[in-house]
């Protein structure tokens, strides 16, 4: 059994443990920490959208409209699809860290 | 007099980020059955107790969210009837043929002033697993996970709330039931009925055009209503609240999201309209009892999230 890795908040310090399988938003939540803002915690309203700055990752599904495909390689992600792989660093977005990210994601205009 | 124009909601196509996720969540959490899956990968669903070939269609895409919502209307002159009154509205309509969609006749699609695609049609198949019509038992097998009885009804946050309710009140015929109405006379919630659910589409007012705050399925009862929230917990589901009952409509109800983060309701009750019911009105410091009647509050994710 891996030991669940630490996940430092750089805008307040919080500290808090999440295993490799949970979702960071999820493994806050669960240990009733309030770092991150809590929408939908299934990678669809953007609300936990946040900055990776140190550490190793692996991302679940999330909506191309709040994280364009070239911005995860930035380190922008959705807490409640970061399944951390080491000890992590994040920040939560800035209004400007949303708005370079907004797109209209193609896709949803061809559903008919 | 029975109703006969516009129906009922008909079905409502939704944007999933990961299918295999998304059918787990609507057909074995909610209990919905796959009626077919098309050559483009779509899914086509429907609850138990409908007699219509599908109402619930799944779409995987990069971002969730509505496609569009749809009303079925008595039959095809009506349509033909409504074609006109909404051309002479000023709405442009694109008709589109039967055979655009499995088992469905000719479609009307338009976009609603609150940036939603709305589609009117008066024929579709009836699907074998419907309700039973000779010394119909009460199903042909016991329903599964939350045993939802019918796609209910869209919730859907867009900017010209105003716009869309003309629409649908003067072309279409539909009723405003109950609203959510600002010191200064601005409407920002509002309820509308086209037969005798307290809604049957219900739109509040946002900054951005064309967004889902939820899609509803109905239950039998508040024990039921027990029940889903049992099978949330077990499987670990994201809940947004409940259970608890509305103000606005009286309904019982859990808000909760599918794993493409889309809002989706259960929900039980909910009192009867008479187009001759006067608009039943809510006013912004009494919001909180309006949409939570148990928390008297709303949550912050109420206004904040959708997709």
């Amino acid at each position: 059994m891996v030991e669940p890795h630490t996940i430092e908040m750089e805008d307040c310090g919080t500290q808090f443990r999440c295993p490799e399988g949970e979702g960071v938003l999820q493994a806050m939540e669960r240990q009733g920490r309030r770092a991150i803002p809590v929408g939908c915690r299934n990678g669809g309203c953007g609300l936990c959208l946040v900055k990776i700055t140190e550490g190793q990752f692996r991302a679940g599904p999330m909506s191309r409209r709040h994280v364009p495909a070239e911005h995860s390689e930035q380190g922008f992600a959705l807490a409640c699809r970061v399944y951390p792989q080491s000890d992590l660093r994040l920040r939560l977005a800035t209004v400007s860290d949303r708005q370079s990210l907004q797109t209209e994601c193609p896709s949803g205009q061809k559903g008919r | 007099m029975a109703i006969s124009g516009v129906l009922r909601p008909g079905y409502v196509q939704v944007r999933v980020l990961d299918m295999k996720a998304a059918l787990e969540h609507y057909r074995d959490r909610i209990g919905l059955d796959v009626v077919m899956t098309g050559d483009d990968g779509r899914v086509y669903l429907k609850a138990y107790d409908e007699f219509d070939h599908h109402s619930l269609i799944l779409r995987e895409a990069d971002e969730p969210g509505m496609d569009f919502m749809s009303f079925k209307v008595m039959n095809e002159g009506m349509l033909d009837e409504l074609h006109e009154k909404l051309l002479d509205g000023g709405v442009a309509v694109e008709e589109i043929s039967a055979g655009g969609m499995p088992s469905v006749g000719r479609r009307l699609s338009f976009i609603a002033p609150t940036g939603h695609r709305f589609e009117l049609f008066a024929s579709i198949g009836l699907h074998p697993t419907g309700p039973m019509v000779n010394n119909p038992e009460l199903w042909h097998a016991e329903p599964r996970g939350m045993r939802a009885l019918r796609f209910d009804h869209c919730l859907l946050y867009g900017d010209d709330i105003d716009g869309a309710k003309a629409l649908f009140m003067d072309l279409l015929g539909f009723a405003v039931t109950e609203q959510v109405v600002t010191p200064d006379g601005t409407v920002i919630a509002t309820f509308l009925s086209c037969g005798m659910k307290a809604h049957d589409l219900a739109l509040v007012r946002h900054d951005s055009k064309g967004k889902l705050h939820h899609v509803s399925f109905y239950l039998e009862s508040w024990h039921d209503v027990g029940h889903a929230a049992d099978i949330m917990s077990r499987y670990n589901m994201s809940v947004d609240i409940g259970p608890t009952r509305h103000g606005i409509t009286r309904g019982q109800t859990i808000y909760f999201f599918d794993p493409s983060g889309n809002r989706n309701e259960v929900f039980a009750g909910g009192y009867t309209f008479y187009p001759d019911h006067p608009v039943r009105t809510w006013s912004t410091d009494e919001v909180g009892k309006a949409i939570f009647y148990y928390e008297r509050a709303l949550n912050d994710r109420f206004m904040t999230v959708v997709t």
